[in-house]
C-alpha cells in the first residue's frame, strides 16, 4: 500500500491561513436585514438576472452534491458554507486554521446585470460578511465583493469597506465581460490600490462570455478546466494592459486557479513581448518581471504529477514566497491540509507555504 | 491483532453502511449482498470521510455517448473528490496502482462462538443466539 | 543551437498567401464574375490573427522579396528548405477564406488554395508536403474537400485554426474526422482564430500580444475537448498536431487532467484510462515556439515534466520569427532527443509519412 505522504502534525504545530473559504447565505433572505425595502422586494418578485441560461442551477451540472462537499450540508438544512457551527467544527478547528479568507461568490452582484441591484447585492454580502461571520468568528477575514462591470460603484464600496479592518481584500471574477487589465476596471484598481487591499481574483460559476476562445465547453470537466484558461488570460490582460505600470502598489491573489502554470505563462509572455513591445510601450519591463512583484497564487486546486517532486521545482521557479495556502471549503475540490501537500518542505517553505506568505500579504497578525 | 465486535449483523442490511469507532479508530462498515467489507473511514487521495460518501456502481461505455452502470453497489465515490474505490478491496479504480483505501479483515461470527473469546466489544453486550460482524485491528 | 544534422522534417511552415488572381485560375465562371463583380478579388483576406507586418508575423531578414530571376520556390528554398536541411516541409497556407460566415464561398476559396499549393509548390518541389486547408465551420464542406483530394498523397493533414466556430471536438465535426482517418490524414490545429468568439473567456484583450499569447490556452481547451467528447475513442488511429502551439504548458495540462479525470470520469465514460496517457499517445506538437528561457535548463526540466520524448515534431514555423539566424533548435535538447525530434517523430505521427518512408526503405 502506498499512502500518501500525511503529517497531520501540521496542524497542531502551525496555525494556518486558508486564503478561499466560501460562506454561503441560507437563502435570500439572509441579507434582507441588509437590503432596503425596495431591493427586498426586488429580490421577491423579479429575482435575479444573469448571464446564462439556466436562472438557478448549474448549466454544467456538478459530478458530486452540486459541486459541495457531500459532508458539509448541515443537518437542519441550508447549504454547505451557511452554518458557522458546521464551518468552525468540520474545518476550522481540525485543519488548524489560525485566519481564514471569506469569498463570497453567492449573491454577491459580481454577475447580476441589473446594476443597481448588483450594487444593493454587493452592499449587503459585505454587510452580512461582516455581522454574521467575521463578528461572531475572530478567526474570519472579509473579501469585500463589488458589482465589478459597474466600477465607479464597485469603487465606492471599496473606500467605504476600506475603513473597517475586516476586510482584507477586494474580489472580483475572471469571468468578467471584458478581461480585467482594460480599462473599464481601473477605478476599481485604483481604489484598492489607494486603500492597500489586495485583489483576489476568483472565479464565478457564469461568465459574460463562452467560457473558452473556442467556444462552450460540453462537458463539466471542459468548463472546470477552462477555470484555469481563465485565470491565465486574466493575469495575462492585466499585465499587458499595463495595470501595474499605472498602479506600482497594487497586489493580486490568483485564487482557485493552481499555480504549475505560473512560469511556463510567464516565460510565453516575455519571449512574445520581446518581438511584439513596440505595439505595448507602456510597459517598461518584461511581464515576469511585474509578476513576481505584484501576484501572489492560491494552491487549491493543487495539481498533482505523476512524480509529486515536480511540484516544489516549479514552486522553486516562482518564488516559495509568492504561494498561498487554500482549501476552498466546503467545495467539492477541497484541499485539505493534511493531505493535499505530497513533498518535503524545509521548515521555513512549509511557514511560508501555509502561513507567513498569507500574512504577510493580507496584513494578518 | 485484536478482533472487535463492532455491531450486531442484523443492523447492516445489504447494501447499507456503517461507521463504527474501533480503538480509538474511525471504520466503515459494508454490506454487499451479505458479505461484510471494513475500510479505513479516511479517502487515501485527500481524507474525505468514506461514510459520508455515496454506495454506488461503476459507470463504463462502451464508446462515446454510450453509458451504462454496472456492479451497483460495489462502489464507494469519496464524499469530496468523488473518486472512486472498489468495497471488495479498497483498490482506487482510477488509480489502481498507487492509491488503496485502508482495509480490515471482517467476519460474521454466532455469539456463541465468541463467548469462548477473546474478543474486545465496546459499546455493547453480546448475546449468544446472534450474529455479529467482527474487525480485526 | 543549429539543426546538427540533415534530413529533418520541418511540420509548420508557412507558404504565402495567395492573391485573388492566382486563386481564381481554380475556379469556375460562376464563382469569378462573383468575386470580380462583388470586387471581392480585390480584397486581401488577412486574418486578425496574423497582421503581416508585425513583427512575429516575419523575421526582418526574411521580409526581403524575392531576389532578381528568383521564384517565390527559390527564395522558400534559400531561406527555409536548404539551410535547416529539410529531408521533408509541411506546408499550409492560411488564407482567410476560413473568416468569412458564407460556407460556399469560403469552400470554393479553400479548394482554391488546396488547388494551388499542389500545382504551384508541391508539382515543383519533391521536398514539400501540404495541408489541406478546410472550413471547420461547415463539416460537409470540408469532408467534400478531403475527399476530392485524399488520392493526393502529398498531402498528410488537413489545418484548421484552434478556434473556430464550436470546440473542434464536438460531434459536429466527426465526419471530418473519419474521412482524416480514413485517408490517413493527421487532423491539425494551428494557432489562430476566425473570432466567432472572444479569444479569452472574459472578453476581448486590447493589444494582438495578448490574443497571441492566449493562444496556447485555447489549445489547451481544443484538447481537453478533444478528450472529453471521445474523439480519440471513436478514431483510434487519429492523430492531433498542434501547431504554433508552444509545449511549455503541458505539464500542467497533463496533471490537471488526471487529477479533474479521476473526479468527474463518470460524465465521459468512454475516458477509459489517465488522460495524459492519452495525449502522450495521440497528440503532437511543433518545436516552434520555445516558450522557455533560452539558457536550456529549465527546458530541460519542462521535458522531463512532460515526461514522453515522443510528443515534440521539429518545426521552423518559417517566416515566423520564432528564433534568430540558423539557431531552429533550442538549448537544452539532449542529443537523442534532437533526433526523435527531427527525425523519427515526424513519421510516426503522420501516417503517409511512415508509408513513404516504408516505400523508400529497400
Amino acid at each position: 500500500m502506498n499512502a500518501p505522504l500525511v503529517d497531520t502534525s501540521v496542524s497542531q504545530r502551525l496555525g494556518i491561513v486558508d486564503c478561499d473559504i466560501h460562506p454561503t447565505q441560507r437563502s435570500v433572505a439572509d441579507l434582507f436585514p441588509y437590503l432596503s425595502e425596495h431591493w427586498r422586494e426586488h429580490s421577491k418578485s423579479i429575482g435575479p438576472h444573469i448571464r446564462q441560461g439556466l436562472a438557478a442551477m448549474q448549466a454544467y451540472p456538478r459530478m458530486m452534491a452540486a459541486g459541495q462537499r457531500a459532508d458539509a450540508y448541515p443537518a437542519h438544512g441550508g447549504p454547505p458554507g451557511s452554518d458557522l457551527d458546521l464551518m468552525r467544527r468540520q474545518h476550522l478547528d481540525p485543519a488548524g486554521v489560525e485566519t481564514g479568507m471569506l469569498v463570497a461568490l453567492s449573491k454577491g452582484g459580481m454577475e447580476e446585470r441589473n446594476p443597481d441591484y448588483a450594487t444593493a447585492l454587493a452592499h449587503a454580502v459585505n454587510d452580512w460578511q461582516l455581522h454574521d461571520w467575521v463578528r461572531k468568528e475572530p478567526r474570519l477575514r472579509a473579501g469585500v465583493v463589488v458589482p465589478q462591470e459597474d466600477p465607479a460603484f464597485a469603487a465606492r464600496e471599496i473606500r467605504e469597506r476600506s475603513l473597517e479592518p475586516a476586510f482584507r481584500q477586494v474580489i472580483l471574477s475572471p469571468r468578467s465581460i471584458e478581461p480585467l487589465g482594460r480599462r473599464r476596471y481601473w477605478p476599481i484598481y485604483e481604489a484598492a490600490a489607494e486603500c492597500g487591499l489586495t485583489l483576489g481574483l476568483h472565479p464565478a460559476a457564469n461568465g459574460a462570455n463562452p467560457s473558452t476562445g473556442g467556444g462552450w465547453p460540453t462537458y463539466y470537466m471542459q468548463e472546470h478546466y477552462a477555470f484555469g484558461t481563465n485565470m491565465q488570460s486574466n493575469l495575462v490582460s492585466m499585465v499587458f494592459e499595463g495595470v501595474f505600470e499605472r498602479f506600482p502598489r497594487l497586489k493580486v491573489a490568483l485564487i482557485e486557479s493552481g499555480f504549475t502554470w505560473i512560469p511556463a505563462m510567464c516565460w510565453r509572455m516575455d519571449r512574445h513581448w520581446a518581438r511584439m513591445r513596440h505595439e505595448v510601450p507602456h510597459l517598461k519591463r518584461p511581464p515576469s518581471e511585474y509578476i513576481r512583484e505584484h501576484v501572489w497564487f492560491a494552491t487549491q486546486p493543487i495539481e498533482e504529477p505523476e512524480n509529486a517532486a515536480h511540484l516544489p521545482e516549479i514552486i522553486d521557479w516562482i518564488g516559495w514566497d509568492r504561494l498561498l495556502f487554500s482549501t476552498d471549503y466546503p467545495h467539492w475540490d477541497y484541499d485539505d491540509p493534511k493531505y493535499c501537500i505530497r513533498f518535503r518542505m524545509t521548515e521555513q517553505q512549509r511557514s511560508q507555504l501555509f502561513r507567513d506568505n498569507a500574512r504577510a500579504l493580507y496584513g494578518l497578525t | 491483532m485484536t478482533r472487535h465486535v463492532v455491531a450486531a449483523a442484523d443492523e447492516l442490511a445489504p447494501g447499507s453502511s456503517k461507521l463504527v469507532m474501533v480503538g480509538g479508530r474511525e471504520i466503515v462498515l459494508f454490506n454487499l449482498d451479505g458479505e461484510f467489507f471494513a475500510l479505513a473511514n479516511r479517502c487515501p487521495h485527500g481524507g474525505g470521510p468514506f461514510c459520508e460518501g455515496v454506495v454506488t456502481g461503476l459507470a463504463l461505455s462502451d464508446g462515446p455517448g454510450r453509458y451504462r452502470l454496472e456492479r451497483a453497489g460495489e462502489f464507494i465515490r469519496c464524499p469530496f473528490h468523488g473518486w472512486e474505490f472498489e468495497i471488495r478491496t479498497g483498490q482506487s479504480y482510477c488509480d489502481p496502482r498507487s492509491t488503496r483505501a485502508r482495509q480490515f479483515n471482517v467476519a460474521v461470527e454466532h455469539g456463541d462462538a465468541l463467548a469462548k473469546g477473546p474478543y474486545v466489544a465496546e459499546r455493547f453486550d453480546v448475546s449468544v443466539d446472534k450474529d455479529y460482524v467482527v474487525v480485526e485491528v | 543551437m543549429k539543426v546538427p544534422f540533415a534530413g529533418a522534417i520541418d511540420c509548420d511552415l508557412h507558404l504565402p498567401s495567395p492573391s485573388m488572381a492566382v486563386l481564381m485560375r481554380h475556379m469556375d465562371d460562376f464563382w469569378r464574375e462573383q468575386f470580380v463583380t462583388r470586387r471581392i478579388d480585390r480584397m486581401d483576406f488577412q486574418l486578425t490573427s496574423f497582421p503581416p507586418n508585425t513583427p512575429l508575423a516575419m523575421r526582418d531578414d526574411w521580409r526581403a522579396p524575392a531576389g532578381e530571376g528568383e521564384t517565390p520556390l527559390d527564395k522558400l528554398r534559400r531561406e527555409a528548405l536548404d539551410p535547416f536541411g529539410a529531408r521533408i516541409a509541411i506546408g499550409s497556407i492560411l488564407h482567410g477564406a476560413i473568416g468569412l460566415y458564407n460556407e460556399d464561398m469560403a469552400a470554393v476559396i479553400c479548394s482554391a488554395v488546396n488547388d494551388h499549393l499542389a500545382r504551384d509548390w508541391l508539382d515543383h518541389e519533391p521536398r514539400l508536403r501540404g495541408s489541406i486547408l478546410v472550413m471547420g465551420s461547415s463539416p460537409d464542406h470540408a469532408v467534400a474537400e478531403i475527399e476530392r483530394l485524399a488520392a493526393d498523397r502529398r498531402f498528410v493533414q488537413i489545418i484548421l485554426p484552434v478556434m473556430g466556430d464550436f470546440l473542434p471536438g464536438k460531434r459536429q465535426m466527426w465526419p471530418v474526422y473519419r474521412a482524416c482517418e480514413k485517408h490517413g490524414l493527421a487532423v491539425a490545429l494551428h494557432a489562430g482564430s476566425t473570432y466567432r468568439y472572444p479569444p479569452t473567456g472574459s472578453g476581448w484583450p486590447s493589444y494582438h500580444v495578448e490574443d497571441y499569447i492566449a493562444q496556447s490556452t485555447a489549445f489547451e481547451n481544443a484538447i481537453v475537448s478533444f478528450l472529453a467528447e471521445g474523439v480519440f475513442n471513436e478514431f483510434p488511429d487519429l492523430r492531433l498536431v498542434c501547431l504554433e502551439s508552444g509545449f511549455t504548458w503541458l505539464p500542467t495540462l497533463l496533471w490537471r487532467l488526471n487529477k479533474e479525470w479521476r473526479g468527474t470520469r463518470q460524465e465521459t465514460p468512454w475516458l477509459d484510462r489517465p488522460p495524459a496517457d492519452v495525449v502522450r499517445e495521440r497528440v503532437r506538437f511543433s518545436l516552434q515556439p520555445v516558450d522557455a528561457p533560452a539558457d536550456g535548463a529549465l527546458l530541460t526540466r519542462t521535458l522531463a515534466h512532460i515526461g514522453s520524448d515522443e510528443l515534440l515534431l521539429f518545426s521552423t514555423d518559417y517566416p515566423h520569427a520564432q528564433f534568430d539566424g540558423d539557431n531552429a533548435l533550442p538549448e537544452g535538447l539532449p542529443a537523442d532527443l534532437q533526433r526523435k525530434i527531427m527525425i523519427d517523430n515526424p513519421p510516426a505521427c503522420y501516417p503517409r509519412l511512415a508509408a513513404e518512408a516504408k516505400e523508400i526503405a529497400p
